[in-house]
């Protein structure tokens, strides 16, 4: 039984809404920058992908402002957008029959950074009761299926860049099951001193200075990523009940979901290319059907030449054009993957191949069609995303058109 | 005579918890549930949090109960604040 994605809400460094969003990626258009949310001043991280102009007072209520993080506001926002974009309104269905599963990895940080400065300054007298929910990861969850009534098995996943897949893949058994609407997909925002801190200790954040050169995923000159934040939300239903309510097949199908677990780096088998597989085989598909894939590009020149091994294990050497338009935004950890389903939905819709801004000399070792200098006109009818998320979490979803 | 006011109130709960759209705080709302007002016990906690840090008293998680309405916040509060029963309606 099918299930579609028939909405989505973006609020991104690339721009708050698809229209904004797209037209950067297809420009080129890097919303990669010094760091404004603290003075990085001092960090070895100084360059991020921050959400500008985004303020919570007057798009959201009053009252779940003070209660919640900066990553649950951009999700609430994203959210009414989705809806808003499928042209459904939650409240239409029985609300045990409408679930949420977001995406999380850092939780509110800045929110958590507040309060656990006046506890060391002042004393626990000064924490906040609001702190009870606005840190935790499933706060996002919570506040989106409060606001809107949705009572269903709600739930949030925490796979860092893969967690979007993740939570695509569980609402995929959910709408298979009793629900009938689901928001997915996710946000993140973690630029904050407490935060970057917490991420620097992955040792894989871009130290480069210039945003044009900090994020080069595949190339030679590879030093890590950037970190950013926002992400996307994503509305997605039952394909026939979305047909029936005239909504067609939105903007494209899930066809397969696959994850898995990798511990290369302890001596175990590699899973990315047997993850893709899986997928492929839940979709009913071959790798030759495959039209483009949206790559991890982690830009660690051992976890880029993992992935296009095995990008070329399945595809062949050069077999499927890749791209990764998250160089314009930054991993957006629990936000990247459902952005990356977005741009793919997006470009699947217009039969363009957004391309991959930064890199320009692929590293020895990277034999694959990375689509480079200007978007790549074709008719696209399957997508396979990919994640990895720090720790060993890999996941994979096709879309089919 | 009020240590602690209900403007104070108004303040802290504008500052720390927010207004709902729909809700005139400055308007009648002395004896107004504060769940109609659209805050929730964990508002109240939020609150009782506050008024601790700002007057340096203390008021145990169990005192919201006791803190139906604005007016009924207001009066425990100066009850804590002064240190004895203070009238109600003074």
């Amino acid at each position: 039984m099918n299930v579609v994605i028939s909405g989505l809400g973006i609020v991104a460094p690339t721009g708050i809404g698809i229209e904004e969003h797209w037209q950067s990626v297809l420009g080129g258009k890097s919303g990669l920058g010094r760091i404004t949310r603290f003075d990085p001043s001092g960090y070895p991280v100084t360059v991020g992908g921050e959400v500008s102009g985004f303020e919570a007072k007057g798009r959201l209520p009053n009252r779940i402002i003070p209660q919640t993080d900066r990553w649950t506001h951009l999700a609430l926002a994203a959210t009414e957008a989705a809806f808003a974009d499928a042209g459904v309104d939650p409240a239409d269905y029985p609300e045990y029959e409408t679930a949420v599963v977001t995406s999380s990895s850092s939780g509110g940080t800045e929110f958590g950074q507040g309060e656990m400065q006046r506890l060391y300054e002042s004393g626990p007298s000064w924490v906040g009761a609001y702190q009870s929910i606005a840190w935790f990861y499933a706060a996002t969850t919570g506040q989106i299926s409060i606001r809107h009534g949705m009572r269903g098995p709600c739930g949030v996943i925490c796979g860092e860049q893969a967690g979007g897949l993740d939570a695509i893949g569980q609402t995929r058994r959910l709408l298979r099951g009793s629900s009938k609407l689901v928001v997915t997909g996710g946000t993140d925002g973690s630029l904050c001193p407490y935060g970057v801190v917490a991420q620097l200790a992955n040792g894989f954040l871009s130290t480069v200075d210039d945003p044009a050169t900090a994020y080069l995923p595949f190339d030679t000159e590879a030093a890590g990523y950037v970190p950013g934040e926002g992400g996307a939300i994503l509305v997605a239903e039952r394909a026939d009940l979305a047909r029936s309510r005239g909504a067609g097949d939105g903007y494209g199908t899930v066809a397969g979901y696959a994850a898995g677990f990798d511990q290369s780096a302890r001596g175990r088998p590699p899973v990315l290319a047997s993850t893709i597989r899986r997928a492929l085989a839940d979709a009913r598909l071959a790798p030759s059907d495959v039209d483009v894939v949206f790559a991890d590009a982690a830009a660690d020149p051992e976890l880029d030449r993992i992935e296009a091994a095995a990008i070329t294990e399945v595809f062949g050497p050069h077999g499927v054009p890749v791209t990764a338009p998250k160089t314009l935004t930054g991993r957006l950890y629990g936000g990247g993957a459902a952005l990356d389903v977005a741009t793919a939905l997006l470009a699947m819709g217009e039969g363009v191949i957004p391309h991959t801004c930064g890199p320009t000399e692929l590293a020895p070792g990277c034999d694959i069609d990375l689509v480079l200098g200007e978007p790549r006109v074709r008719e696209l009818r399957t997508a396979l995303v990919v994640a990895r998320g720090y720790g060993g979490f890999t996941a994979a979803v096709v879309l089919t058109r | 005579m009020e240590v602690f006011t209900l403007d104070d109130l108004r303040q802290i709960m504008r500052d720390c918890a927010g207004v709902d759209e729909s809700v005139d705080l400055d308007g009648d709302i002395a004896d107004v549930e504060f769940t109609e007002l659209g805050y929730d016990s964990l508002a109240l906690l939020e609150l009782a949090s506050q008024v601790q840090r700002r007057l340096s008293v203390v008021i145990p998680d169990e005192a919201v109960q006791e803190m139906p309405t604005p007016a009924l916040a207001v009066h425990y509060i100066n009850t804590v604040l002064l240190g004895h029963n203070v009238p109600t309606g003074a």
